[in-house]
């Protein structure tokens, strides 16, 4: 299989800062990668690179098997870009967001409305098709920046942060959308924060850092680095703590731990554990009021990558 | 720690009852217009959207003019004149037109400076286009406020007394030399809107470079009562060139050397200011 998206030593400076210090990225055709790390780390940077948004100072980077910086009028014929920020116009409405880029891509009026409303059926926008952007819900916008960025069928979609500050299900149906695409045949690099994310969508995940990549690997291969899944426990009846751990020991591959008032938290090895938990639970008739599988957090994945704390909030997106 | 789960789905599990991706045919257009001009013409539709949403944008070139126009011929006209307010109206007007021009453009650089960064301006980027298009597209919905500009002095003017003294095509000349005046004299605001790191900052600087050359021109006074060194600079002044020849072609006398001068500006502006601002674009991406 070859690849769709291809980097090697990319480098970007902007002024004293060096937001890329020789990243490798690759992506297989009609595969997802996914992107991982902290604001700051260079994602977004790597993607207007790769977008022909931006040049890199150093090192070389393919799209579809063409160069960026030798072809990038080619490439933009292929590929969608999602921003980090809603990149339609607000004061243009649904429809006419996505009128306007068909005719750009040199679909025909009737062609490009006819492409809009089908779009807008897909991600249900129809109602709000004629209302201006600006009046839209964040998850609305999501959803019509997608649309505008898949106008052009393209075989290669960047998506940068596609659901930073959507609620939990409008992320999951925004994930949806994502399956849909790469089972359309589309390869997706996909940006994100969260490990959960990358997790439920990626084939192949590259971590990384201050603009370098620390860690390149399957989602499986990278939980079992940073050491998989917890989880977490809190009987109605605090009395009968003993027993959950007793439970807990025979799922887990550590021992529980206390975290204080009632709840119990135990590293698991695997989704499996969970419905053990429940079935055991459910025979010793121990009642719960919290029954949870928590993925370790980004910031725990960069402790056990790297040994340091991220500063996550410190440094601006690049 | 991350949203809570109770389970994780993995790659490729399937989708809960969407249809399938849209996959309609795409067919190129079969549009005569050549291919640059047509992204040119879907983008300035959508300038013109956001200016019809907020109509208070064309206050610079619907009261403005109006105002300038009321305030010179009653305030000064008399002074300027020694007696005939009339007399100076038909004087100011052709002139008003070039300065109103001027002004104008001030709006379109400031505009664009806001607009430029909005995410929308990504995704112009990673399309397919000429990367000027954006560009050239606001300067051709512009165009379109400087016709209004031009609408409502000249019917303003006539409301309070101007006449025109030569014919009918001779003033559609005049105009039709206004706005294509106002397409490359604008292109002095998109390279400032460029430029400048604030949209305020655009109005500052413009408003630097278009007092001078709107005041210290033949626009108002006769240069003949200015000094010198003064006299010097309106005599170069691309507006003097230009209010010469639209007062010439309006209330008469000749015209074929300001003609000239001003066609040979119109040039000048564009061979300089549209590189220049297409540059500024590039690198602000």
């Amino acid at each position: 299989m070859t690849n769709a998206i291809e980097a090697e030593g990319l480098v970007k400076r902007f002024g004293d800062t060096l937001a890329l210090d020789g990243i490798n990225l690759a992506a297989r055709e009609g595969t997802v990668l996914g992107v991982l790390g902290p604001n700051g780390a260079g994602k977004t940077t790597a993607v207007r690179i790769l977008a022909t948004l931006l040049h890199a100072d150093g090192g070389t980077a393919r799209v579809a098997g063409l160069d960026v910086g030798r072809h990038a009028h080619e490439i933009r014929q292929l590929i969608g870009l999602t921003g980090q920020y809603a990149s339609v116009d607000e004061d243009l409405t649904g429809l006419q967001n996505l009128v306007m880029i068909g005719q750009l891509l040199d679909l025909s009026g009737n062609d490009a409305k006819a492409r809009a409303r089908e779009l807008l059926r897909w991600f249900d926008l129809e109602e709000a098709a004629g209302r201006p952007a600006k009046t839209y819900s964040g998850g609305m916008r999501r959803r019509l920046d997608l649309a505008a960025s898949l106008v052009g069928r393209p075989s290669v979609i960047f998506l940068d942060e596609p659901t930073t500050g959507l609620d939990p299900a409008k992320r999951e149906d925004m994930w949806d959308v994502i399956r849909d695409l790469v089972a359309d045949g589309s390869t997706v690099l996909l940006t994100t924060q969260y490990l959960e994310e990358a997790d439920a969508l990626a084939d192949e995940i590259t971590v990384i850092d201050h603009g370098r990549v620390i860690a390149h690997d399957s989602p499986e291969g990278l939980k079992r680095q940073v050491g998989g899944q917890t989880l977490t426990v809190r009987p109605t009846d605090s009395s009968r703590l003993d027993e959950v751990a007793t439970i807990l020991r025979q799922v887990a591959t550590a021992e529980p731990e206390l975290l204080g008032r009632g709840v119990l938290s135990v590293a698991v090895p695997g989704e499996e554990a969970l419905a053990a938990t429940v079935d055991r639970l459910r025979e010793a008739g121990i009642s719960v009021t919290e029954l949870s599988l928590h993925l370790p957090s980004l910031d725990e994945v960069f402790f056990t990558l790297t040994g340091a704390r991220t500063s996550s909030d410190e440094e601006d997106a690049a | 720690m991350t949203t809570d789960t109770i389970t994780t789905a993995g790659p490729g599990s399937a989708s809960a009852g969407r249809s399938d991706v849209p996959r309609t045919e795409l067919r190129k257009t079969d549009s005569r217009i050549p291919r640059t001009l047509r992204h040119a013409l879907v983008m300035a539709r959508r300038n013109l959207i956001k200016t019809m949403r907020t109509p208070e944008q064309l206050i610079d070139v619907t009261f403005q003019p109006i105002i300038f126009l009321l305030m010179f011929t009653y305030i000064f006209g008399g002074a300027i004149t020694g007696g005939s307010t009339h007399d100076y109206l038909e004087y100011l007007l052709p002139g008003m037109l070039g300065q109103s021009i001027a002004m104008g453009s001030v709006a379109l650089g400031q505009n664009m400076n806001a607009d430029i960064e909005k995410g929308v301006f990504d995704r112009f980027r990673s399309l397919p286009i000429a990367r000027s298009t954006p560009l050239v597209a606001a300067v051709l919905a512009d165009f379109f406020r400087y016709l209004l500009l031009c609408g409502i002095t000249l019917g303003f003017g006539y409301a309070i007394g101007f006449r025109i003294q030569t014919g009918f095509l001779p003033t559609v000349a005049a105009i039709g030399l206004s706005l294509g005046f106002a397409l490359c004299f604008c292109w002095i605001s998109v390279f400032i809107g460029m430029k400048a790191r604030t949209s305020g900052s655009v109005q500052g600087i413009m408003f630097l470079i278009v007092l001078p050359l709107s005041f210290a021109s033949s626009t108002f006074v006769k240069p003949s009562t200015m000094p010198r060194g003064l006299r010097d600079f309106v005599d170069v002044n691309p507006i003097s060139h230009l209010v010469g020849t639209t007062r010439g072609l309006m209330v008469g006398g000749p015209v074929a050397s300001n003609l000239a001068w001003t066609l040979g500006w119109m040039v000048g502006l564009l061979v300089v200011f549209v590189p220049l601002a297409v540059r500024g674009y590039n690198k602000r991406a």
